[in-house]
């Protein structure tokens, strides 16, 4: 069975990020990227199917400028086996990548895709939904547990009221909420042997797919601050600041 | 041109989600249609009908829909919303599952959690965690979006009339199956429509101790939030979560306890009218956010505050 798993660079999350001056995009010049935590979630996952000798291939695939190799390499040292970068610019729309994807998976026949529940820049949680429409798969979106058997993916989902399990016929799409499992940290060795593995180029051309959006930015601003508050020296003062000038208890 | 809205709802009962989204329907056109994929929902059909500024509400009530499967819904939304330039749900979890997958049978983008309408094809939502703000315009020929429940007042939901009409259509794939729920139980408001939030951190120390904010969630008649470290020590379940990758909420008053305000849950509650920061470590970044903050132990604060309500 061949798994493959799509990673998104992204701004790092811990980065408190800045809006630029004239307020057309976030500055992304010289601050720290990583892979999207949801996707490192998804590569451990498949690294682990893999492990329990459900999975015989972890494919990695990512979307983006030359510099996303470096995230396909994280990957790769993580345990992936081989990967793809498919050449576009950074910040394609959902559908864009979506359909990139859904080519992909497709060439490579792919029996699972796992990919984020979503990237924490554009925070969309779209992309995993829409391969699955693309493809016409049926999807497990938000999972936090997947267990595979008999061709067919019994995932519960974290859900607004608190979990379902779904039980899913490959070939599928899940997407992984954050609770799936913890991924491991790449050993040195690894990151050496990752090196070698092999990663493909491909453009949307050779996949046939054309893309591009009819939504544009028209401006990004800062969110309206929050006016400095008070400390309060003890509970009695808390409670009266609440009932008196707050008003909010009474 | 009239806005097709997809209800939220648990077969039952019309949740709340669906009335702000309704609202936000009405800032691109006044005339609102309903649409209600479930199984035995008739009280939802009722209820839908009576929400001011809804015109139309379609009831597609079949075994096939009782879950809301995504393979099955977004079909049927598909078939419905032939004439429709405008498609919204709430940005809840099934609203998230189904509205992409529809998107792209209809080739369009999607604009996810919506916080305000500037006019019918141009919208604003937040990116970064909340730490953006960004306003796009669509051009595509259906708009399709998710409303972030927060950011709109709820409609009314007495006072309308709508017609009421049922549809046929039975699609059902038989490539997903439902197993199981485990629904968590709270005789408290739902956390996304409370008034008042208490929520804890890893500073609660353990599950149990959870058990100090119920004394102020009583008096307050408040909703208990966590923060992820909360859920992921396993302190409470994780459906409490308030952050990016848990709920968004926008209280009246929210009160955080042994919560450090990581950038992950600001963007869950900072939206919150009132924000009061109860934390022993006086450094902790929700005091950059908070209205009142108090440098206490929360063993100590917790129950002296529940005392003085």
């Amino acid at each position: 069975m061949k798994i493959l798993v799509s990673v998104k660079r992204v701004i790092d999350y811990n980065v408190k990020v800045r809006v630029k001056a004239d307020n057309t995009e976030v500055d992304l010049s010289n601050v720290k990227m990583s892979m999207n935590p949801f996707c490192e979630i998804a590569v451990e996952e498949a690294i682990r199917l893999k492990e329990k000798g459900v999975a015989s291939e972890v494919v990695v695939v990512s979307v983006g400028s030359k510099t996303c190799q470096e995230t396909l390499r994280t990957a790769l040292a993580l345990g992936a086996d081989r990967a793809i970068q498919v050449e576009t610019e950074d910040g394609l729309d959902s559908l864009s990548v979506a359909k990139l994807l859904a080519k992909v998976a497709q060439e490579e026949a792919a029996d699972i895709i796992i990919m984020g529940k979503q990237a924490i820049d554009s925070d969309n949680n779209q992309t995993g939904q829409m391969v699955a429409a693309l493809l016409d798969y049926p999807q497990a979106t938000f999972a936090s547990e997947i267990l595979v058997e008999n061709g067919e993916a019994q995932v519960m989902r974290e859900i607004d009221g608190g979990l379902q399990t779904l039980a899913i016929t490959l070939p599928a799409v899940i997407t992984t909420d954050l609770r799936l499992n913890e991924p491991r940290f790449a050993s040195l060795p690894n990151i050496m042997k990752a090196k070698r593995k092999p990663l493909e180029v491909k453009t949307p051309a050779d996949l046939g797919v054309e893309v591009g959006s009819n939504v544009s930015v028209i401006s990004v601003t800062p969110p309206p601050e929050r006016a400095g508050g008070i400390k309060v020296g003890s509970v009695a003062e808390l409670v009266d600041k609440l009932k008196n000038e707050a008003k909010v208890v009474s | 041109m009239s806005v097709l809205v997809i209800a939220e709802h648990d077969n039952k009962s019309l949740k709340p989600a669906t009335l702000n989204t309704v609202t936000a329907a009405t800032q691109i056109d006044a005339d609102v249609h309903i649409l209600i994929a479930g199984h035995e929902c008739q009280a939802v059909a009722e209820q839908a009908s009576q929400v001011a500024g809804v015109t139309k509400v379609m009831v597609a009530d079949n075994a096939v829909y009782e879950h809301q499967l995504a393979e099955n819904v977004s079909k049927l939304i598909v078939e419905v919303a032939e004439g429709y330039e405008h498609i919204l749900a709430p940005a809840t979890t099934t609203g998230k599952n189904t509205l992409p997958r529809v998107a792209a049978l209809l080739n369009v983008a999607q604009l996810s959690d919506v916080i305000k309408v500037e006019s019918a094809d141009t919208f604003v939502r937040p990116i970064y965690a909340g730490n953006a703000i960004a306003t796009v315009k669509t051009t595509d020929s259906v708009k399709v979006l998710t409303v972030r429940a927060t950011g709109f007042d709820a409609a009314a939901s007495e006072g309308g009339s709508a017609e009421r009409q049922a549809l046929s259509q039975v699609i059902a794939s038989d490539r997903s199956r439902f197993v199981k729920e485990q629904l968590a139980e709270s005789d408290r408001p739902e956390l996304t429509a409370a008034n008042v939030i208490i929520s804890g951190g890893r500073g609660m120390g353990n599950g149990d101790n959870f058990k100090l904010l119920e004394g102020v969630a009583d008096k307050l008649g408040a909703a208990i939030g966590a923060s992820r470290a909360a859920v992921d020590a396993g302190f409470v379940p994780n459906d409490l979560q308030v952050g990016q990758t848990g709920k968004t909420v926008a209280p009246d008053l929210y009160i955080a306890v042994g919560i450090s305000g990581a950038i992950q849950h600001l963007a869950g509650m900072k939206d919150s009218k009132v924000i009061v920061a109860i934390n022993k470590d006086e450094d902790a970044p929700i005091f950059q956010v908070a209205d009142y903050g108090l440098v206490a132990d929360l063993f100590e604060a917790v129950p002296e505050l529940e005392n003085s309500l």
